[in-house]
Parts: structure tokens; sequence; C-alpha cells
């Protein structure tokens, strides 16, 4: 073992901003997943969850062929009553599905968007994978943990910003990509990274780059859940890079074969 | 001769507020729906079958072949299940689709599931993308109301329940059987075939798994004929499909061309490399694809071409990456990628991804050991082919292409770290003096 690089101590305020050019790894620090972080607390009693909260995870439960398969929506409902993932929920999603706590457990500290920790009103994700990282994601998201004086899925001490690294959110030909509440904040700039979280901490409202208006941590998870907020026909229907292949192919008059053989099609005669 | 780009799928993103019902309906959509409703369902599928549809989340298997293996004397219901968990790296098709056209995909989804005679269909999305949720949610619940879903579908006695279902973050549930898993509510965990999910999928009932593209595919080969569909493409990859071109290139985007054009073609079409600089790897379709160089932008994207020079056309995700970029770095992140998102079912992944962590990030740092590009390949060569499924195969193709084409770069991670070698600033493409993140 004494050959390997050991997981770095984190820095005294346990962020991993610091020089680019040190031996310091940007944009990673230390070396942790979500399978080493603690689990559950399970000494936490307090719930915010009511008999509406109860009738809507059986709802959930109703729409699905067997109603296990509700159980990630139901995890998500949990979070978006708790801001979090709690002992009570997960009683309140066994005690439904006829499972046991340990299988709830099992299941909702497998997925990363089950947090075991309250997570502030805005959950900003900075990509770090490859192609996102060194386009410039590791600058964004080192500058916005020293401009916050928080690390990794740390939240700010008004509750109001939690920040992280994401892995790839498909979006690849917008990176470098932040994500605030799953929302898109595309072709982002650590300056610009910057000026939104001051906007969203001082009670400002954020717009995605090309979704909708942004909405709270706990409302996003509901919508996960399967309530819709009625902002499905906020922002555009596409913008620059995904419309890049049709303006070009506008501009050449290019388009796909004209069908030829449309009355030889089986059925058509029917 | 078609023409370089061909925009079928991609055609009504520039719409005002394509998402909508009726301005689907106007631009012609569920005329398809209708036709394949007056078709019998063995016809859809020999009609997407004899199209050459193959699978666009990255196998390429035939779909309408996978139709086919449902079994129809099987008494247990039929589903379909949509897998719109689109999360690898340099994949970034599914979610615009989704975005700017979700009755592309909801169209696809009823036809297809009539096609199989399944009578509930699930659209599985990862959960990170939510306004990506709210316009699936919107665009079923419209075709509810319109009569596309529901039922007694447009009075044909055809009833289908569509449900949109977010996931919660995990990359493996992109795999079709973990996804399967989650689906029931479990850990998204892969699971052992044979039994294929054709014959015990969900619930373990015949299930046909298919990804966005593919089933989105489907309302145009109905609509315009296999004939049509296979007029494009190369002889054994067939119709039109979305290139995603991302990284180093003065304008990424998306690009829907007939299978068979050329990075160069595409690289010609994004107005090239970004300014002053030149293309060094590049991966064809996703960091599990093993990445290629300059020396293959001319090889075909189709599925055999790419096959033929040992790499796969996977999700047409063409990350680029120019001479500014350590290729220590970048696989490094993928593999802490793998990493991260390794179930832990089956020990050469969960141990094995760690252990490679481990040596690229020294190696990254400068202090490789020597023997370290022998234990990598070593570690290679024990997940590949012996990992439960193809997350751990896939985990090990940048670093051993990355070898092959770059082994001075590993070797010079013996003495000098990455960011000597590769002024990270100087990958970036902030258009400033880099402030040197804090310093």
């Amino acid at each position: 073992m004494s050959e390997l690089i050991e997981p770095r101590s984190p820095s005294p305020n346990g962020h991993a901003g610091g020089d680019i050019a040190s031996e310091e790894l940007v944009g990673h620090g230390p070396f942790v997943t979500h399978f080493d972080e603690p689990s559950l607390d399970y000494g936490i009693t307090e719930t915010k969850i009511t008999e509406t909260t109860l009738e809507e995870l059986r709802s959930i439960a109703t729409r699905y062929p067997q109603a296990r398969s509700a159980l990630l929506p139901m995890l998500h409902l949990v979070q978006s009553v708790e801001g979090r993932v709690t002992p009570a929920g997960i009683e309140a999603c066994a005690e439904i599905l006829g499972l046991t706590p340990a299988d709830v457990s099992g299941v909702a500290t497998f997925y990363t968007m089950y947090k075991r920790r309250p997570v502030g009103e805005y959950l900003v994700g900075v990509c770090t994978t490859a192609l996102c990282a060194i386009m410039g994601g590791d600058e964004v998201y080192a500058r916005l943990q020293d401009h916050l004086s928080i690390g990794n899925d740390e939240t700010t001490a008004d509750g109001k910003i939690t920040v992280e690294h994401v892995e790839c959110n498909a979006a690849c030909d917008f990176a470098p990509v932040m994500m605030i509440n799953w929302e898109f904040f595309d072709n982002t700039t650590p300056e610009q990274a910057i000026k939104i979280v001051d906007q969203l901490r001082s009670g400002a409202e954020a717009r995605s780059t090309r979704g909708a208006r942004v909405c709270t941590w706990k409302e996003a998870e509901r919508v996960l859940a399967g309530f819709p907020d009625g902002r499905a026909d906020e922002g555009p229907t596409a913008v620059g890079p995904s419309l890049l292949g049709l303006r070009i192919a506008q501009q050449h008059d290019w388009a796909a074969p004209e069908p030829e053989h449309i009355q030889d099609r089986p059925g058509e005669e029917g | 001769m078609t023409d370089p780009l061909t925009p079928v799928l991609t055609a009504n993103w520039g719409d005002e507020r394509a998402w909508k019902l009726t301005n689907y309906e106007h631009s012609g959509g569920y005329q398809a729906l209708r036709s394949a409703l007056r078709m019998e369902p063995a016809d859809v599928v020999a009609i997407v079958k004899d199209s050459g549809l193959r699978g666009r989340g990255g196998a390429g298997f035939p779909t309408g072949m996978k139709w086919s293996f449902i079994p129809q004397d099987n008494p247990k219901p039929k589903y379909l299940v949509v897998n719109a968990d689109e999360s690898e790296p340099g994949t970034c098709k599914d979610i615009p689709l989704m975005m700017a056209s979700p009755h592309t995909l909801v169209e696809g989804v009823i036809i297809s599931a009539y096609a199989i005679r399944a009578n509930c269909a699930f659209i599985y999305v990862r959960g990170e993308v939510l306004h990506v949720v709210r316009r699936l949610q919107q665009a079923v619940r419209e075709a509810y109301s319109a009569g596309y879903a529901g039922k007694n579908i447009l009075g044909t006695g055809y009833d289908l329940e569509i449900i949109v279902h977010a996931g919660a973050g995990a990359y493996i549930c992109g795999e079709e059987t973990a996804l399967l898993d989650s689906l029931e509510g479990r850990r998204g965990q892969p699971r052992l075939r044979p039994p294929f999910p054709a014959i015990a999928g969900l619930y373990a009932c015949p299930t046909v798994i298919n990804n966005v593209e593919s089933i989105a595919s489907v309302p145009s080969i109905i609509a315009n004929g296999d004939d049509w569909f296979s007029s494009m493409g190369t002889e054994k990859s067939k119709g039109m499909t979305i290139y995603s071109l991302s990284g180093h290139v003065a304008n990424p985007g998306q690009f829907e061309a007939p299978l068979g054009i050329t990075l160069r073609k595409l690289l010609d079409l994004a107005g090239g490399i970004r300014a002053g600089h030149r293309l060094k790897f590049w991966t064809p379709g996703g960091s599990s694809t093993p990445m290629l160089t300059d020396a293959h932008l001319d090889v075909p994207l189709d599925y055999e071409a790419i096959a033929g020079v040992k790499s796969m056309l996977g999700t047409k995700a063409l990350q680029c990456f120019d001479e500014t970029t350590s290729v220590v770095r970048v696989v490094l992140r993928w593999t802490e990628f793998y990493k991260h998102e390794s179930c832990g079912k089956c020990t050469p992944c969960r141990e094995g991804t760690w252990w490679l962590v481990q040596i690229l990030k020294r190696m990254e740092a400068g202090r490789g050991q020597p023997g370290d590009i022998e234990k990598l390949l070593d570690l290679c060569d024990n997940i590949l082919g012996r990992s439960f499924c193809a997350l751990g195969d896939g985990a090990t193709s940048p670093i051993t292409s990355a070898i092959q084409y770059f082994r001075d770069e590993f070797e010079a991670a013996m003495h000098t770290p990455a960011w000597e070698l590769f002024p990270y600033q100087r990958s970036t493409i902030f258009d400033r003096e880099p402030a040197g993140a804090g310093a």
C-alpha cells in the first residue's frame, strides 16, 4: 500500500480550489465516492411528512403494474418534503410498499440523487467528467468553491447553495456545463457561475439557458416524483449547438430523400 | 445521391414551441400512428426489420429483430421500455430530442408498443434533466387527452398506458438489465443473461428495451417506408442518425446525417477544430469506445467501418480533443467516472476501476512508477471480458487505446506532471487569460 498516493486530507476549509499548477488535483480534492459517504443518520427523528404526503406516496404506488416500481419516484417525493432522505421517509416508503426499511435504505443509498445530508435551496452541480473538466469545468468548480468558501457536497451557511461535482449530464456540445437544480446552465464560465449563485443567494430569479425559471431543489424533486409544476412550456424548443446541423442543412437546402414508394407500403390500401 | 445532412428527427427543432401537441400535429405528427394502427402488428415489425434500423443506444442491434424475439404465444403481459437514461460521456442527442420534440418519441412509443402488443410502456429518463422530464410528462398527458394513449386508442380497441419514470442518478441504469432492476424499484445492478429481456424482462415478462433515438425513428419509417429509410446510409448501417460533435471544435453541435459520414466532413461543416489548434484524439461513440486519432478522419462513421479500426460506433458521440490536451488527464477522468459509476456487483469492475484510478492519479502527478503502464494493461486485461456487464469493458477502452496511440505520454508520466507537459489553462475555452483558479 505504501506505493499508493494516499488520499489527501482536505484543505482547512475542506475545498479543492487552489493553485491550478500545484500538485493538488484541481477540482477533485480528497478521493471520495458516494459509496464512501456516511450512511443515513438514523438518529434523526424529526419529519415533515404529513398525512397528505402519505396519500401522495400511495398515489405514486398505484401508477405502476407492481407497486415496488414506485420506489424511486417515492424517494424523490420524500426529498421534496424532507430536503433529504430521512429515516421517517424510508419507513413510510417501506410500509406502503410492504418492504423492510433495510430494503429501502439499500435503494436510497445506491443512487447519487438521493441525499443523506440536507441540501441547500439550490443544488449547483458542475460537470467534471473529462470533456467538461478540461474545457473549463475544473476551473468553474474550483472558483465556485473558493467564492462560496465551501467544499464538495457542502452547503453555504445561509442554506442557499450546495455545490457538488457531477458526472456527464448529456450536454457535451454545451461544455462546460453547470446544473442548478437539474436545469442546464450551458457554456458556463467561472464569472458567470459566480454571478448566478450570487443572484440566487440574494433571492433573485435565475433562468436556465434552455429550460425554465429555476425552482427550488425541493420543488424540482416533486416534479421528478411525477407531480408537474406547470413550467413545461417555459424556455425555448432548442438553442445553439442543438440547431447547428439543422441550420447548415437549411442553408444548403439539404434534406432527407423524398419518399418514393409510399403507395407500396402494406396496410395503406386497407 | 443523398445530401450530406438529412434532418428528420431534428427537422422541427427550430420550430416555435415544437414540443406542443398541436404544433407536432401541424407538421404531420401522429399520421404515422394512424397508418400503423391500420396495419397488423406483425407488419409493423416487418417494416422496421426491413428498414435496417439498428439500435441507436450503442450496441447497434437490429431493432425489428429485437421486437420479433418477443414470444407472442406467451400469455404474460408484454412491456416496452424506452432507455432515456442518456449518460455515456460525450453523448447528448436524446436529451435535446426529448426537450424539443417529445411527441416524436411518444408517437414512436405508441407505434412500437402496438407492434409488440404491449399495453404498458415506460420511458425511463435520467432524473438529472428536470426540464426534459417536464416536457415528457406534458407530452404524455397531451397524448392521452387526444386519444393517442389510454383506452381504445383512436377507436381501434388498442389500449396503452405510458409512464414517464425519472431515475435517480446512476449511469449503470443505461445498461438494459440494470435499468429493469431500477424500474422494479431496486438498486440498479445488471442481471445475468440469459434469460434475455425479450423472454423475461420487466416483472419477468417479455420486454423490449430500446434507446430514445431508435424509437423516435420509427414514426418516420412508418410514414415514409422502409425503402426510404434504407436508401440512406451504408450497406449494413442504414438510415439517418444524430451525430454529436463536442470538445475543441469551432462549433460543436448536433448533426443528423446518413450513417457513414466521416469526421472530416463533420468537422468541415462545424468549422474545424478551434482556431489555431489541431485534432489530437477523438471518440467515435462516447468514452467507452476506444479513442481514435487524426489518422482516422476518413473512416466512415458506421458500425462496420468503425469496428474495422478496432473501435465502436457506440452512441456517435464525437468528442474531439486538441493538441493542448493531456491524454493521461482525460483518461484519468474517464476512469474516475467508471469507478464512481461501477455498481459494485462484480469484483473485476468494482476493484479494478479503483486500482486503475490509483495508478492513473499518480501518473497524472508525474509520479508513475516503472511497470505502471504494464500494470494498467494487465488490470484492463483482467477487467475486459471478465466483468458482469459492459461497464467494466467500457472502462478499459480509453486506457488501452490511449496507451496504444500515446504511449510516450504515459512514459513521461513517470517523471513529469501532466499539468507541466500540458498546462491545463490551454485546454479551457475561456476567452481570456486564465486567472489560475484562484492562484
